[in-house]
Order: C-alpha cells, then sequence, then structure tokens
C-alpha cells in the first residue's frame, strides 16, 4: 500500500476502546477517519479528538450491525472519499452464557453482532475495494473463537466464523491487490474484561491498536495481540478433545 | 461489570486501599455512575500518598475520558475531557507550537489531577500554578453540572483549585496553552558547590525553566551540591524515543541503601562537566525526565517510599538549609531530589505554592525515615511553611490550619458543593480536612 495515497477508515464499532485508540493512530498519521457506531453523542466527541489529533477529516456516523438497511449510506460515503478505502472492525458482543442459557434466542444477536452483520458490511465494502485496486480490511475477531469453551462458546462459535469469513475475504481481496488482517486479541483491558475474575497478562487497548498498525503496514494474515496468545493458543488447540471436554478454563 | 473490587495505591506504593473502582469510556456511563449520587474521581493516580485513595469506598477512575474537545489555533486555548494526560497534550501540540503553560514532573498526571492539586511545574517563578491557566471547568458538584472560572462561580473554582476533588468530578477543563518554538529543549547543565551557591543561583536564574537537583547525601562542605538544569524551548531535531524501559519487578531493598545512594548521586554529579554543558534533549525528557522508565516506582521495592516536599518563605531559607542537614547526615534519602525557586502564584485556597524555595526528597518506607518526615514536617511548620498534598502520606491534622490559612474558606465551600460528604478520601480523613474546626 502506497503511504503517499490518501486513506480513509471506516471504523465499525468505534466507541470501544481498541476502536478509538485505533483510529487515534489512524488519526495521527492523516487519515480521513469514519467513526461509524451507536452512542452518537459519544462518537461525536471521538470524531472531534481525531480531528485535533491530525485526522485529515474525521466523521461519526451511525451504524447499527443489526440493522443493515443503514450499510449501503456508509458504502457510499466512503465512496465520496478518494484514495483507498480501509476497514476495521471492532463490532462484537459477549452477554453471559448463562444469560444465553436461559433466553436461546440471545444466540441471534451475538451472532449478528459478532460475525454476520460485519460479513453483510464487508460483502457490500468488497466490489468498492477491488474496484480501488487496494486497501486493507481489520478484522477484530477473538481468541475464544479458536476453540468452543463452557464460559463462552456462543460468542466464540461466532468469532470463529467471522475467522473463517475473513480468510475467505483475504483470499477474494488479495486477487485485487487488497488485504485482509484477522486480528485475535487475548485479554484486553477494556469495559468489556473490567472487574473480570480470571484475567491475566492483560494488555492495554493502546498496545492492541500498535500490534494492528504494524500488521497493516506488514500485510501480516493473522496476528494474535499480545504476540505469546498464538503460544498459549497453540497449546489450547492441541488438547485432544477427549481430554479437553473434561477441563473448566 | 461496572466495579472493581480491588487494592490500590498511591505513586509511592507505601499507601493502599481496597475499595471499588468504576473506569467510565463514556460520558454518558459517567453520568449515569453519578445519577445515585457524587463519588470521588480519581486520575493516574500519580499522587505519592493517599490523596487518591478511598479505602472501603468507592471512586472513579476518569483515565478513559481522555478526549481533546476543541482547540484554537489563534488563541491557543484547549478544551479536555478531565483524564486527558498532560504527556499526551504536549506531544500533540509542542509541535504546532503550543504547550501547556505549567506542566508538572510527570506526563502521565491528568488534567483533573493537575486541577485537584493545583500542580507546579519548573516554570513556577515566571507561569505561577496550573490553575492560573484553566479558563473555565465543567464540573458535576452536588447541585449538578456547573461551570466555574477565575470569573464565573469563582469561589467554587477557588475551592476546587487544589481542593483534592473535593468539590465535585471535574468533567472537562479550558486551558490557556503557551507558544513555544518547537518540541525540543536546549538545556543547560552546571554544577552547583553548595547551598549558598545553589539558593543565589536559583535566585539569578532568567531561565523559563529552572530546577536543581540536589545531592542529598553530600555533608559538611559539599551540603547541598547538585546540578543547576536551565532549559528552553526550541525548533530542531532530535531523535525520538523509540521504546520505553520498564521494571519489571519490585527491587531487594537494599538497591537503595546509603552506600549505594551515595555512589549514585556522586558519579551523577560528576556527569556534568566541571565547566558545565548544553544539551539538546526532545521536549519529554526535560520534562517527564522519570516517565521513560515505567513504573520506577518499583525500584523502592514492595515497602514503597514516601516524598517529602515542603515550601518555605525566603525568609525561612535557613530554616531549609537545617532541614537539607537533617536530610544528609541521616543517610535515608534516595537519589531523588529536588530544590527550587517558587513564585508567588496559586489559584486556589488550598494550593500549595508560595514565594519562597521547594524542597522534595524522597524516602525509602522505614521507620527511621517516617521519623525524620515528621520532624521535617514540624520544622516546616515552625518555618511558616506548608506540606504538599500531592506527595505527602504521613502527616498529622494539627499543623494543617496554620499551613493553609484559608482552610476555613474552603470547608465552606466544599460543604456547598457536596453537603454529604461523598467525596471524602483517605488524605482528606487523615488530615481532618473537612472537619469543622
Amino acid at each position: 500500500m502506497s503511504t503517499t495515497m490518501k486513506q480513509t477508515w471506516i471504523i465499525l464499532g468505534a466507541t470501544s476502546s481498541m476502536a478509538r485508540a485505533f483510529a487515534r493512530k489512524q488519526a495521527a498519521e492523516g487519515a480521513a477517519v469514519l467513526l461509524a457506531g451507536r452512542d452518537m453523542d459519544d462518537l461525536n466527541l471521538l470524531a472531534e479528538d481525531c480531528r485535533l489529533r491530525g485526522a485529515r477529516l474525521a466523521e461519526a456516523l451511525a451504524f447499527d450491525a443489526r440493522h443493515p438497511d443503514g450499510f449501503e449510506a456508509l458504502i457510499a460515503r466512503m465512496d465520496a472519499e478518494e484514495g483507498v478505502l480501509n476497514a476495521a472492525v471492532f463490532v462484537g458482543s459477549m452477554p453471559p452464557q448463562a444469560d444465553i442459557d436461559a433466553d436461546p434466542a440471545l444466540i441471534d444477536g451475538t451472532v449478528t453482532d459478532s460475525f454476520t452483520g460485519p460479513a453483510r458490511f464487508l460483502q457490500l465494502l468488497a466490489p468498492k475495494m477491488e474496484a480501488r485496486g487496494g486497501g486493507t480490511v481489520v478484522g477484530v475477531g477473538s481468541v475464544a473463537g479458536d476453540r468452543g469453551r463452557l464460559g463462552n462458546y456462543v460468542y466464540g462459535a461466532a468469532k470463529a466464523g467471522f475467522h473463517t469469513y475473513l480468510s475467505g475475504l483475504r483470499n477474494r481481496l488479495t486477487r485485487a491487490g487488497g488485504h485482509v488482517v484477522t486480528v485475535k486479541p487475548g485479554f484486553v483491558d477494556t469495559s468489556m474484561t473490567w472487574g473480570l475474575p480470571g484475567m491475566f497478562l492483560v494488555a492495554s487497548p493502546e498496545k492492541v491498536a500498535d500490534d494492528i498498525a504494524r500488521a497493516v503496514r506488514k500485510r501480516r494474515n493473522v496476528i494474535y495481540t499480545p504476540f505469546f496468545w498464538r503460544f498459549i493458543m497453540l497449546i489450547i488447540i492441541h488438547v485432544p478433545e477427549m481430554i479437553f471436554k473434561k477441563m473448566k478454563i | 461489570m461496572i466495579w472493581k473490587d480491588t487494592t490500590y495505591r498511591g505513586w509511592g506504593r507505601a499507601l493502599t486501599a481496597k475499595g471499588a473502582l468504576a473506569r467510565p469510556e463514556r460520558q454518558a456511563a459517567l453520568t449515569s455512575l453519578l445519577a445515585e449520587g457524587l463519588l470521588p474521581a480519581i486520575g493516574n493516580r500519580r499522587s505519592y500518598g493517599d490523596a487518591a485513595l478511598n479505602s472501603d469506598g468507592r471512586a472513579i477512575d476518569m483515565t478513559r475520558l481522555d478526549r481533546f474537545l476543541s482547540f484554537d489555533a489563534d488563541t491557543g486555548l484547549l478544551e479536555v475531557e478531565a483524564g486527558a494526560m498532560i504527556g499526551d497534550i504536549a506531544a500533540r501540540f509542542a509541535p504546532l507550537g503550543w504547550l501547556p503553560a505549567v506542566m508538572p514532573g510527570t506526563g502521565f498526571a491528568t488534567v483533573g489531577g493537575c486541577i485537584a492539586q493545583d500542580v507546579h511545574g519548573k516554570n513556577h517563578h515566571h507561569m505561577g500554578s496550573f490553575c492560573q491557566h484553566v479558563i473555565s471547568i465543567r464540573i458535576r458538584t452536588h447541585k449538578g453540572v456547573q461551570e466555574a472560572g477565575p470569573e464565573k462561580n469563582a469561589e467554587l473554582f477557588r475551592a476546587t483549585a487544589g481542593g483534592l476533588g473535593q468539590t465535585g468530578v471535574i468533567l472537562s477543563a479550558r486551558l490557556r496553552l503557551i507558544p513555544c518554538k518547537g518540541d525540543v529543549m536546549v538545556v543547560t547543565e552546571r554544577r552547583i558547590e553548595g547551598w549558598e551557591d545553589f539558593l543565589a543561583h536559583l535566585d539569578r536564574s532568567e531561565a523559563t525553566y529552572t530546577v536543581g537537583w540536589i545531592d542529598a547525601t553530600a555533608t559538611g562542605a559539599s551540603l547541598g551540591r547538585g546540578i543547576l538544569e536551565e532549559g528552553e524551548t526550541g525548533a530542531g531535531l532530535v531523535p525520538k524515543r523509540v521504546k520505553y524501559r520498564k521494571v519489571p519487578f519490585e527491587a531487594p531493598h537494599f538497591a537503595l541503601s546509603a552506600p549505594i545512594v551515595r555512589a549514585f548521586n556522586q558519579l551523577y554529579y560528576r556527569r556534568v562537566p566541571v565547566s558545565g554543558r548544553t544539551l539538546v534533549k526532545p521536549i519529554s525528557d526535560f520534562f517527564f525526565p522519570l516517565d521513560k522508565i515505567h513504573d520506577w516506582n518499583r525500584l523502592y521495592g514492595k515497602r514503597g517510599f514516601h516524598q517529602f516536599q515542603c515550601v518555605v518563605p525566603i525568609a525561612s531559607a535557613p530554616a531549609l538549609r537545617d532541614m537539607m542537614e537533617k536530610i544528609s547526615t541521616s543517610g535515608l534519602a534516595s537519589p531523588l531530589a529536588v530544590l527550587k525557586r517558587m513564585g508567588p502564584g496559586r489559584a486556589g485556597h488550598l494550593s500549595f505554592p508560595m514565594e519562597g524555595y521547594t524542597l522534595a526528597v524522597d524516602f525509602p518506607n522505614r521507620a527511621e525515615a517516617r521519623e525524620l518526615i515528621g520532624r521535617l514536617e514540624a520544622l516546616t511548620a515552625a518555618a511558616g511553611g506548608r506540606l504538599y498534598f500531592a506527595k505527602d502520606g504521613l502527616a498529622g491534622p494539627d499543623s494543617m490550619a496554620a499551613m493553609y490559612p484559608e482552610l476555613a474558606d474552603w470547608r465552606k465551600q466544599v460543604k456547598k458543593a457536596d453537603p454529604e460528604g461523598r467525596l471524602a478520601t483517605d488524605m482528606v480523613r487523615r488530615l481532618r480536612l473537612r472537619d469543622v474546626a
């Protein structure tokens, strides 16, 4: 990707702390950042923050993974910008497994937020990227998607689906000069993990954003952040199922 | 989860609180937290003692509400959320030619924290204290969200500047930045051979930024020797720091024993040639010299440390020399010791500064050191000086009214802003700042 080309990033789920850190990094590089999410008051504050940190342009846009009717307008807004179009997906939801057990209908929302919603958005964006012959998609998945386990297997299943989708999208966009980075964060110090028991080796959102930015620059395919989660998950993936099914981790 | 049950500490790591912390990431989350009543707000906990601790209670960690809200490139007026860090502001705006008018010794301090302690910097003798450059704040008091500044709601502002967070939760602030030439510093360092020489140099210094490192282990003829640093902003190119270092574990307590500190100080002093020298460095290296070593407070081991900082009037310089002598002969001091000249600038009832000299020395948290700090506290009171709430973790309540003569005025405002006493912290309870005298 040429660094002299004008970059435009749409950031889905921009109110999350990881997304905020990533948006600020792109802003500091002078990119245009389109901040998409549901809390418009918060997004407007972030947009001004990004402008003051050097963004060529920063705008708050309404995005709800469960309302795909609004996606076309976002794509059109992106298409109005010159240069390279990029997208970073930070959306997802993880209701406690106990809540899902009590109300299985929650599965639909979880899968929509964490997988099918963003996938439908990216499906609309892909032709635009192909037409311009480049751009990068960052898809934030989760280590929870590497293996289903007691505590969050619905969320994990949704993220596993998203990982597979991203892998296919990478296959597609590569042919047109584009790229897809799959990001699998471990424990990150966000409002989602605040106060949860059993957290260890927790990374700051800024650290994760740095790792993602480096992966974009180097056109990495799949990254774990922080990096050592690759080894933790390597072990977890290789525990034989007959043992894993009895474990509580 | 909203509340995290945790154990947290002041920067000195000697004082600890057990309690529940919330860390809102959006204004809406903060509003809903405060809907049930006021709660003490804390920042990056760079106060050394217990100013940011609320044992057995709740507090709000403001560090994720850290956005820049507006900036006027003609006037240098910057509005930020209270959790924005000074170092972050400096890093962004210095290359554009603007700096916070006053910066404390760490860039990790939040704007809310800088207001609550009315902090000072290496330019206090020219520019006064932090809150003298605050145009206005938005603060959530018992009555709701209020705007306050030196003109509007001036009484609330005077109680909030240096007011230890007792008037409400500061939401945002408008700061006046000052023009700077660029993001590098031209720094002149010279050796100072002894105490009298040091005071004379500090009095004479005409530099924009002036600070003295003092060898708190030197005795006899070298008592009060050190290095005077004078800085001016400049434009130019210096290598940017690539990586921060981290202190990965707590050091054993002998790491800062007397012989090691003496040897370190000797080397640190001699590092500057007899003729002095002028260096060019990144702005952050001059203002926030310790920030490049994350968690440096772990160097004091698991017992932590205390910092003693006082200011005394110019006429009490001999009393300060007496304190310096007690510190040097005790063999308890660490390498971190600073001497500065202060001007009269202060913005709030409980602001620390007064025209005079300020001395700051770190001590490992040991019984002998705590006892020495107690004696220094008494000497400070006798000299007509005062202790700094951002540093203190040991003082008793008795000398507070004498050190802070506007304490009664402050209490009156605090009572209006927080009638139920919900904002009290460990420090406020220890020093009985809010009890009616």
